[in-house]
């Protein structure tokens, strides 16, 4: 398949008074059309933030973003304004990332509104969204506030499905959600892919989750992307020691796992002041003289799997 | 020989809203031995917090009526127990633990003055050896006792979770309930919290209740699972009779659900429809609506509990230890 996204370099830093939080640092990767990337990493790793940049919510600091070769950071309102009905966004807390002021009807057939189809046309297409994931016909009228999560989550995707993307950033989009519920969302966002052949960004903290839907993983930590492998290869051959611990780190319902434990001491560094060198190197169990003085830079192993981490042959 | 610690029998709680009577916990049983650890496991509004907050005798009312049930906590019933003596059991004996470690502490106090003051308020210490015994507590849950002046907002996520169990174990209690406390913490800091919560409960030797949707948090820490699902436990027993042999159709559902990050490629199987209006339980057995196997009994009779060893579920597919269906 051809790369429909492909990002250079790409930097976004927000100054705040004690310096520039390092939110993405220099991290570069593509995306395949029709594939599902799946970002993992913990709070505050950048992994969200780069789910932004790549549909320009939010404008990079430095490095490219090309969108089927185009080059995004130098697209005007105009151009940017077409491109926005090929790239959308389903956010994590189903509460606050819809109106709720406006019906549930409003809430879905406003891209439309906006890229001017008319009344009529517009509430036939979003009987026909709604239908499709899975919002019954009635719920039309109803506000935000008659609706739990799971449906409310539908509600968004319904939104993001409206102008019919190419590309979905999907942030944490069941993270909000119980159980049961997580089950139905994630079936129902394979289900759409296939069906409209949709290219997915998958942001979360969840590994799990992030296994069982995507094709390739990126690991981030601190504004760098640590590793990066085909999904089956990144969990039958974990380089990078901290995607190790973060794999040791899910606990697992199953009974008598006899597993390593492998507890990473401390916190994450500030993003303000990144740590020299390696930024792991202040957890990392198996740190050396060279990794607190040089970056290791991501490089391909094979297969495309990717490693940064000096200790990795 | 048992050993009980804590004894709930028949326990229902309402709450009364403008929009009607919410049945939030609808006779719940259940026994916890002395140093032993019981999972709670359900999802949003199966009733594991109302449950929680019914032993603490913290059901806010209005709008919560508890309006039947004994709970006895070391041969004493606190649900009759005056206010004044339940004073003495809250924090002292039986503490909890809460989801949010942010809201949970007070902003404006330092960390190890609100360790100090259940030390002061229950055993009698003078402030000068309360703050050396929350010191002591603070290295206890390996934070340097140096930073006992420090707030809330100096610390980390995982660092705020470890000053709220300090403070929940300070007085040394009998029974811990640990509301979803890893929630809200990411997966390395959990297994650091989750490691500390286990070690620290074999050295105070004290009983708990794990308050958590995570199966795999009950799998690292409970001995005991109690699955709860509309305001009763469906399905209760060891962690091997829930893991190695649920029977349950909802429990089991809450198994296929999850994906398996061990299998090469995975695949989930939801449980069919929502939970239940709270205001508007269905007629008979409250899950029969998604239930993949409902009969038509299910649709008109709530289940009788049967148990087999310890191993009890309530459920029309099982009665008298032998499957119906």
């Amino acid at each position: 398949m051809p790369e429909l996204i492909v990002v250079e370099n790409l930097r976004k830093y927000f100054p705040v008074a004690a310096g520039n939080v390092h939110a993405v640092d220099d991290v570069s990767f593509t995306i395949d059309e029709g594939e599902t990337l799946g970002l993992v990493g913990e709070s505050g790793c950048g992994k969200s933030t780069t789910g932004r940049l790549l549909i320009r919510l939010i404008e990079p600091t430095s490095g490219r973003i090309l969108y089927r070769g185009r080059d995004m950071a130098s697209m005007d309102k105009q151009e940017l304004h077409g491109l926005r009905k090929e790239m959308q966004i389903i956010f994590q807390d189903p509460f606050s990332s819809i109106d709720p002021r406006k019906s549930i009807g409003e809430t879905i057939g406003k891209p439309l509104e906006i890229f001017g189809m008319g009344r009529k046309e517009r509430e036939e297409t979003v009987d026909a969204l709604m239908e499709k994931v899975g919002l019954s016909p009635r719920l039309y009228y109803k506000y935000p506030h008659e609706l739990d999560g799971g449906r409310r989550q539908r509600v968004g995707i319904a939104r993001a499905l409206s102008l019919s993307p190419s590309f979905i950033v999907c942030d944490e989009p069941v993270s909000a959600l119980d159980v049961s519920i997580q089950s139905q969302i994630l079936n129902l966002l394979q289900e759409l892919q296939e069906t409209m052949k949709l290219t997915y960004l998958f942001v979360s903290h969840d590994l799990s989750v992030v296994k069982h839907i995507s094709d390739r993983i990126a690991v981030m930590y601190l504004g760098k992307i640590v590793e990066s492998a085909p999904s089956l290869d990144l969990f039958r051959n974990t380089l990078h020691p901290y995607s190790q611990a973060l794999l040791a780190a899910v606990p697992i319902p199953k009974l008598n796992r006899k597993r390593e434990r492998f507890i990473l001491s401390g916190g994450v560094p500030s993003p303000i002041n990144p740590p020299t060198g390696c930024r792991f190197h202040t957890r990392c169990p198996w740190t050396m003289d060279i990794c607190s003085q040089q970056e290791p830079p991501l490089t391909d192993r094979g297969g495309g799997h990717s490693v940064a981490c000096h200790k990795v042959p | 020989m048992k050993d009980t610690l804590l004894e709930i029998k028949d326990l229902n709680v309402i709450y009364k809203t403008y929009e009607g009577t919410v049945a939030a916990v609808n006779g719940v049983d259940f026994a916890l031995d002395r140093g032993k650890t019981l999972g709670l496991v359900g999802e949003s509004g199966a009733g594991k917090t109302t449950t929680a907050l019914s032993i603490m005798g913290l059901v806010p009312s209005p709008p919560g009526i508890i309006q039947r049930g004994r709970v006895t906590f070391a041969g004493q019933d606190l649900l009759t127990l005056p206010e004044k003596d339940m004073k003495k059991i809250r924090g002292n004996r039986i503490s909890m633990i809460f989801q949010d470690p942010m809201t949970s502490l007070n902003p404006v106090l330092s960390v190890g003055l609100q360790i100090s003051e259940a030390l002061v308020a229950h055993q009698n210490l003078s402030e000068a050896e309360a703050e050396r015994k929350a010191a002591e507590m603070l290295e206890k849950v390996q934070i340097p006792g140096a930073r006992y002046r420090e707030y809330p907002h100096e610390f980390s996520g995982g660092m705020r979770q470890r000053v709220v169990i300090a403070m929940a174990l300070a007085c040394n209690p009998r029974l811990i309930i640990a509301d979803e406390p890893t929630t809200a913490l990411d997966v390395t800091i959990q297994a650091q919290v989750l490691e500390l919560m286990r070690s620290l409960k074999e050295e105070f030797a004290t009983a708990m209740i794990m308050i958590t949707h995570d199966l795999g948090v009950v799998g690292e820490v409970c001995d005991d699972v109690a699955v709860m699902y509309a305001g009763r436990i469906v399905e209760m027993g060891s962690l091997d009779q829930i893991f190695g042999n649920a029977m349950h159709p909802y429990t089991l559902g809450l198994f296929r659900c999850i994906p398996d990050i061990e299998e090469e490629s995975s695949t989930i199987h939801p449980i069919e429809g929502l939970m239940p209006e709270p205001l508007d339980l269905p007629k008979g057995c409250p899950f029969h609506p998604r239930c993949p196997q409902c009969m038509e009994v299910c649709r008109q009779v709530v289940p009788e509990a049967c148990e087999d060893n310890g191993h009890r579920v309530l459920c029309h597919l099982f009665g008298g230890g032998e499957r119906r269906a």
